[in-house]
């Protein structure tokens, strides 16, 4: 049994579909990111778990419970919202004690609990301070410590990062995953950042248009992207997409005119118009698999990222901080075959190597 | 930068002392009038200096009232005239700030028709439906009691709409964490959204009260005995008609006792009054 279940939870609005058919589960004490674009459903499915928008099909059940028509209160969940929606005229002791408070818990007890979230989260200096009197990070803080002192079967997370400053979110991204570390509990997160789901993310759920195109680990998504919205989505800078129809031997690749030469024959692709991938850190300069004509190069200080050009399209290169190419100049590129990744032309979904 | 410009700070000053020289005169001469004696007040024209009858003056009106025309005392009066303008102003809050929020949080049928209609009747002032409510709350033997001086004016759809625009601007979240947090709709009312009404609800306070205060039409209307009066009728009263000289000196003080309460009232809810009308709480 599964600590958080979704079977094919869909939502409408209207004749409108948001959210088409998704369905997972989650293991008790598992940190699962949904990640996607803005409008890809992912907060909605959230709200639905919450409790806070009505679940148009399908089903949802925490802990084997069914809890499609079950109040948020009495789902055993809290929430941490992307604007930490504190309480403005509480204290910062009185709003992590406001749930407890009416579910009539007895003072004392509410006392430890509050307390003890403020000694995880270094807010005990804090407990009397009225919320317009903290920082961003320490306000997003208490939102987290309200959610902890409900002891829930599950945590809700609604982009709580979005609203800090870059670098904010850095510390605040290992702030969460020692404290997932620390107190085990269930975790959804949803954010639109491909960065925090890599990072915090025991497994990630990548969303688009409604659908869930890939669920898995961030090494398994990292190294398998199951479509091509996955693969350029994943990563920096993203997966480099290329048309092009193989051969019918599966050994070279016609592109806009210009050819690339695979290192070494692909009969999983031979014959059919395919997109393929690979991801610039899979490419080398040198090699001898294709030429491209260089048109930018970036400088990130630790890589060089060379912008070049195939045929008609475009193509992105990491090297080395020592490669230093011409711009104008025609180059030449290789790499692995078994870095490169294959999808169908039409349909974007990976074909089998 | 602010330049420095003397003969702009001059006009400035000179207009400003000027605005306030020209509405307080008035005020002024009122208070000069209370403090003298009837042959003083009468003497044309009237001394710009304050006489030496202040206490007795205002002795007299709070516990006899006037000689001519009405002789209620204004302290009856006062405490008629505070009593409608607090159940007023206290009683128009309440019923607004709770329809506002049922209009906003609740969604119901024929919510924005019975929106609509509670914004039409803004557009019809007490005067226009006097006749019809005197009808009806002397059937109901309202007539000189404190309930027919407050309840035909204690419904407001001015609150009503300004407390209904405040609780737009409240963001969704607090309502979720809430109802997350497990408060049901009155609770989350109750420990949420009037704290966060506060200084919107002391602004309101002010202007029902002194709306409150300074009624006169209707009391006239549903008051027929002395001891039911309110202040502003008192005044009034105080003046009769035809050939007899009014006791200015005692119209004076009584007017000045009128202006006291709210006056006391803005003062002391000033800093509330700004901050309500302006202020974004976040």
């Amino acid at each position: 049994m599964a600590a958080l279940e979704l079977r094919d939870v869909k939502k409408s609005y209207g004749s409108n579909a948001v959210v088409h058919g998704v369905s997972m589960n989650i293991d008790k004490g598992e940190f699962v990111v949904m990640v996607g674009p803005s409008g890809c459903g992912k907060s909605t499915l959230l709200r639905m778990v919450a409790g806070l928008e009505e679940i148009t099909g399908g089903q949802i059940a925490i802990d084997g419970r069914v809890v499609n028509d079950i109040e948020p209160k009495d789902r055993d969940i809290a929430m941490v919202f992307q604007n930490y929606a504190l309480y403005p005229h509480m204290s910062v002791y009185d709003n992590m004690a406001y749930g407890l408070k009416i579910r009539g818990m007895p003072k004392g007890e509410i006392d430890t609990r509050v307390r003890d979230a403020a000694k995880i989260l270094e807010l005990t200096a804090l407990l009397e301070r009225k919320p317009r009197q903290l920082s961003g990070g320490q306000r997003q803080r208490v939102a987290m410590g309200r959610a902890i002192v409900r002891h829930p079967k599950v945590f809700l997370f609604d982009e709580p990062l979005s609203n800090l400053d870059a670098k904010l979110r850095v510390q605040m991204r290992l702030e969460l995953q020692r404290l997932h570390r620390r107190l085990g509990v269930t975790s959804l997160y949803v954010t639109h950042d491909q960065v925090e789901a890599m990072t915090l993310g025991q497994r990630i759920v990548v969303m688009n248009a409604g659908r869930a195109e890939q669920i898995g680990t961030p090494a398994e998504i990292y190294a398998r992207p199951a479509t091509t919205f996955v693969a350029t989505f994943i990563g920096s800078p993203p997966m480099n997409l290329l048309q092009a129809t193989a051969d019918s031997s599966g050994a070279t690749l016609a592109l806009d005119g210009a050819a690339i030469r695979l290192p070494q024959p692909v009969p999983a692709a031979a014959g059919k118009a395919v997109q393929f991938g690979v991801r610039p850190e899979n490419l080398q300069l040198g090699g001898n698999a294709l030429e491209m004509e260089v048109e930018m190069v970036e400088s990130l200080g630790a890589d060089h990222l060379v912008h070049g050009r195939i045929g008609g399209q475009t193509l992105i290169v990491r090297a080395g901080p020592d490669a230093n190419p011409q711009i104008g100049s025609r180059i030449p590129v290789g790499f692995e075959v078994s870095a490169a990744h294959w999808y169908d032309a039409t349909t974007g979904a990976r074909i089998a190597r | 930068m602010i330049e420095r410009r003397p003969l702009l700070t001059v006009v400035r000053h000179v207009v400003l002392i000027g605005g306030v020289a020209l509405v307080m005169f008035p005020v002024y001469i009122a208070f000069v009038a209370s403090t003298l004696s009837f042959q003083e007040v009468l003497h044309v024209p009237m001394r710009l200096w304050p006489g030496d009858h202040l206490l007795e003056n205002y002795a007299a009106v709070i516990a006899h009232g006037s000689s001519q025309g009405s002789s209620a005392p204004v302290g009856t009066m006062m405490v008629n005239s505070l009593v409608m303008a607090l159940v007023i102003a206290i009683g128009k809050i309440a019923i607004s700030v709770i329809s506002a929020f049922a209009m906003v949080y609740f969604r119901f049928p024929l919510r924005q028709t019975f929106f609509w209609m509670i914004f039409i009747t803004l557009m019809l002032p007490v005067e226009v439906r006097i006749l019809p409510t005197y009808q009806v709350a002397a059937q109901l033997k309202l007539v000189d009691t404190y309930a027919g001086l407050t309840l035909p004016l204690i419904a407001s759809a001015t609150a009503t709409f300004l407390f209904r625009q405040f609780f737009l601007t409240i963001p969704d979240e607090y309502a979720e964490a809430a109802r997350i947090d497990g408060a049901g709709p009155m609770r989350f009312f109750w420990d949420v959204v009037l704290p966060l009404s506060r200084t919107n609800i002391a602004a309101l306070f002010v202007i029902m009260f002194i709306y409150g205060w300074n009624q006169y039409l209707w009391p006239l209307l549903v008051t027929t005995q002395e001891s039911m009066y309110v202040t502003v009728i008192g005044i009034k009263r105080m003046i009769p008609g035809g050939d007899a000289a009014a006791e200015w000196h005692l119209v004076m003080a009584t007017a000045i006792l009128a202006m006291l309460p709210p006056a006391l009232v803005v003062l002391l809810m000033q800093r509330w009054f700004v901050r309500g009308l302006v202020e974004t709480e976040k």
